[in-house]
């Protein structure tokens, strides 16, 4: 893989440094900017301004005392795990039914399945503006968590299809040639293998989830207001220290998020390794 | 003998396990089908349906035949060329009257307005000033008398091109067209024309967001292919942190850091670069900046796979057959990142395309996209047959796009990565 190896001439040694230099200041673009916003919230002082006045973790306290971060902290959190679960019970059915369908017809279906992915936030949030109020679903959490779910399916149906694309289904004939049913070879058989494809597939679903903010800006009343929902608010308006904090807490649950998910990665690896 | 025995009894057993078979997997089949299902309808329920819903309303035109409905009946049969006869100025007398009792006239004038700047005036002036069904013969008289517009062809028109019940008002609207007083599809007035020009810098802002991106992810996708997967995998942190980051964080981030009083603008003075803070946000500048920072983890992703799955092999062939180093560069390695850089550069285009969030926080009143335009006519001006319409407009931008992206990744691996 290494190119160093091959780097013979100065002038591949030149290009292969200027990769570097230039990688090195794309990476500091990406990630100084998330860097940079978080020691902000620890300041005493209320201007986003360094070098810092001194330090506190007032922002902190302004953030957990205050009924509206905590209930929009609340909110995204009851959104984001309800619609998690519908589109892990919706996203799995589908993946293990496209495994086994064989059709013409299948590429259009997963075309639309994968869909809510590509077409504009605006468009859905505006079509469902208009599809949900009559029938009283705008301001309420099961018209968001339904919202959501539709958002985050797709990524469950990529995530556990790309793991029972490496299922062996021998296992499962093998299962039932010893006389397992078919529900029970897939609790005993089926389901622990393709475990950690159905957690990447939970996080990526709550990941969408927890970071939407287009159709709850349409769709939610004041009482199903998300973290991300008031965030949008708060930048609008005026941006408080507070907001920083908030942000640092939204980060903090992004970390998490990719830390398991590359945790998962990696065990899926090293059973691969060994088997 | 034997032998024709054992064959007659292969072939009698043969048929009925070939149909048992296939019976079979035609129940393994409609199973697998059944499984998909509820997604599906799902799916039709909270997006699909919603969505028709929203292109139906494009077109949806009924306003004004419920309101006036004797006019749009009386002006059925009216050819266009003259003032329509007498019946219909009754008819608009007695629908004017019947929709001042039930208080709908405002629904009528809004949707008349649209076509005709001024219109809302004269059909409420014409209802305020209307005092009773004329007297028979009378009715135009009336009306012209209250309000002189009625002696215009144009005003007549207007009622008559939304009389519905499906027009193609918003989407002409939509691309700066409309229909003139004999129903030719003509250019939109100039101070309604302003949908191009949004077309246009939508297009262009997407179109810079993804040459930047492409510039900028090209030799880190190129360096993270290159290295030993260890420190890669390492590496990649930079690339998968900002990815899972919130939009709304990041874009926080950047007006924290490019805002006048702004850790740029401090950092530049500190320096004694300059005097005056500079103007980095809340323009197009900004926007472009921070929908590069967001986009472009998408560029590196399906470029780094595509770089991944050439073989180093071909480089030192290239090498030993005495090709210059970019001359190999541009002749060998560049070709096979093609469908990386396509399949990347589609992907941020379509991505940006419908961006809302970030330029609504970064950019100005002339930096705003499309879908700033759909949200505004959707919730403030409820004008909602051209929020639909231009909707429409990029869904169908969207799709081509999209249909494209999926010819040119057909094969290739789907990633799990894309995270809107």
């Amino acid at each position: 893989m290494s190119n160093n190896s091959s780097l013979r001439t100065p002038s591949q040694r030149i290009a292969w440094t200027a990769t570097i230099v230039v990688s090195t200041l794309v990476f500091i673009f990406l990630i100084a900017p998330i860097l940079a916003i978080m020691p902000l919230s620890f300041s005493s002082g209320s201007y986003l301004t360094y070098p810092l006045p001194g330090l506190s973790l007032r922002w902190y306290d302004d953030f957990i005392n205050s009924s509206r971060w905590m209930n929009s902290l609340k909110n995204s959190m009851i959104i984001g795990v309800a619609s998690t679960l519908l589109s892990m019970v919706l996203g799995t059915l589908a993946a293990l039914g496209l495994a086994q369908w064989k059709s013409r017809f299948k590429p259009l279906v997963l075309a639309f399945v994968l869909s809510p992915v590509v077409v504009p936030g605006v468009i859905t949030a505006v079509g469902l503006y208009f599809f949900f109020a009559p029938i009283g679903l705008t301001g309420s959490y099961l018209g968001l968590i339904l919202a959501h779910t539709a958002l985050a399916t797709p990524f469950v149906v990529i995530t556990v299809g790309a793991t029972l694309q490496s299922f062996d289904t021998n296992l499962a004939r093998a299962a039932a040639s010893l006389g397992a049913s078919p529900l029970y070879a897939f609790r005993r058989v089926i389901l622990p293998l393709i475990l950690p494809g159905l957690a990447s597939g939970a996080l990526f679903a709550f990941a969408t989830s927890f970071d939407e903010v287009v159709i709850v800006l349409f769709m939610a009343g004041p009482e199903q207001r998300t973290l991300p929902r008031e965030m949008f608010s708060g930048i609008r308006e005026n941006i408080s220290p507070t907001i920083t904090a908030a942000a640092v807490v939204l980060t903090t649950v992004s970390v998490i998020l990719l830390a398991t998910l590359e945790g998962l990665r990696r065990r899926n690896e090293r059973l691969k390794g060994s088997s | 003998m034997t032998a024709a025995l054992l064959t007659n009894a292969a072939t009698r057993t043969e048929l009925p396990l070939k149909r048992r078979l296939k019976r079979a997997e035609r129940a393994r089949q409609f199973k697998a089908l059944a499984l998909v299902v509820p997604l599906l309808l799902f799916l039709l329920f909270t997006f699909a349906g919603p969505i028709a819903g929203m292109l139906w309303r494009a077109v949806d035109d009924r306003e004004v035949r419920q309101v006036l409905p004797q006019t749009v009946a009386a002006l059925a049969s009216w050819d266009g060329k003259d003032l329509p006869d007498e019946k219909a100025y009754a008819a608009l007398a007695s629908d004017i009257l019947a929709a001042r009792a039930s208080a709908t006239i405002a629904i009528a004038a809004k949707r008349l307005n649209y076509a005709t700047n001024g219109f809302r005036t004269i059909l409420t002036s014409t209802a305020r000033n209307l005092k009773a069904e004329p007297e028979p013969g009378t009715a135009r008289e009336t009306l012209v008398k209250i309000n002189p517009a009625w002696r215009e062809r144009t005003t007549w028109t207007t009622i008559k091109d939304a009389s519905g019940p499906v027009t193609g008002f918003y989407l002409l609207a939509a691309l700066d067209l409309t229909r003139n007083v004999d129903g030719a599809i003509v250019a939109a007035p100039p101070d309604q024309a302003i949908y191009r020009d949004i077309f246009v810098r939508t297009f262009l802002i997407s179109l810079g967001v993804t040459a930047l991106c492409l510039i900028l992810g090209f030799p880190v996708a190129y360096l993270l292919a290159s290295l030993p997967p260890g420190r890669s995998n390492l590496l990649m942190i930079f690339v998968l942190l900002p990815f899972w980051t919130s939009l709304l964080v990041r874009t926080c981030a950047w007006i924290v850091l490019l805002q006048s009083q702004g850790v740029v603008n401090d950092s530049l003075h500190w320096l004694g670069i300059i005097d005056q803070p500079l103007r980095l946000i809340y323009n197009r500048f900004g926007v472009c900046v921070a929908m590069t920072h967001v986009l472009l983890p998408f560029m590196i992703l399906p470029l780094y796979s595509s770089m991944k799955a050439i073989s180093p092999a071909y480089m030192r062939a290239a090498a030993s057959l005495g090709a210059p180093p970019v001359t190999a560069f541009l002749r060998i390695y560049l070709p096979q990142t093609l469908p990386g850089i396509g399949a990347g550069s589609l992907l941020v285009f379509i991505l940006a395309l419908g961006y809302y969030i970030t330029p609504a926080l970064v950019g100005g009143a002339a930096d705003q996209m499309m879908s700033y335009f759909i949200a505004l006519y959707t919730t403030e001006t409820a004008n909602w047959g051209l929020a639909s319409a231009l909707g429409a407009v990029l869904l169908l931008a969207t799709i081509l796009l999209a249909l494209v992206y999926g010819k040119l990744v057909q094969g290739q691996q789907v990633t799990g990565g894309m995270k809107n």
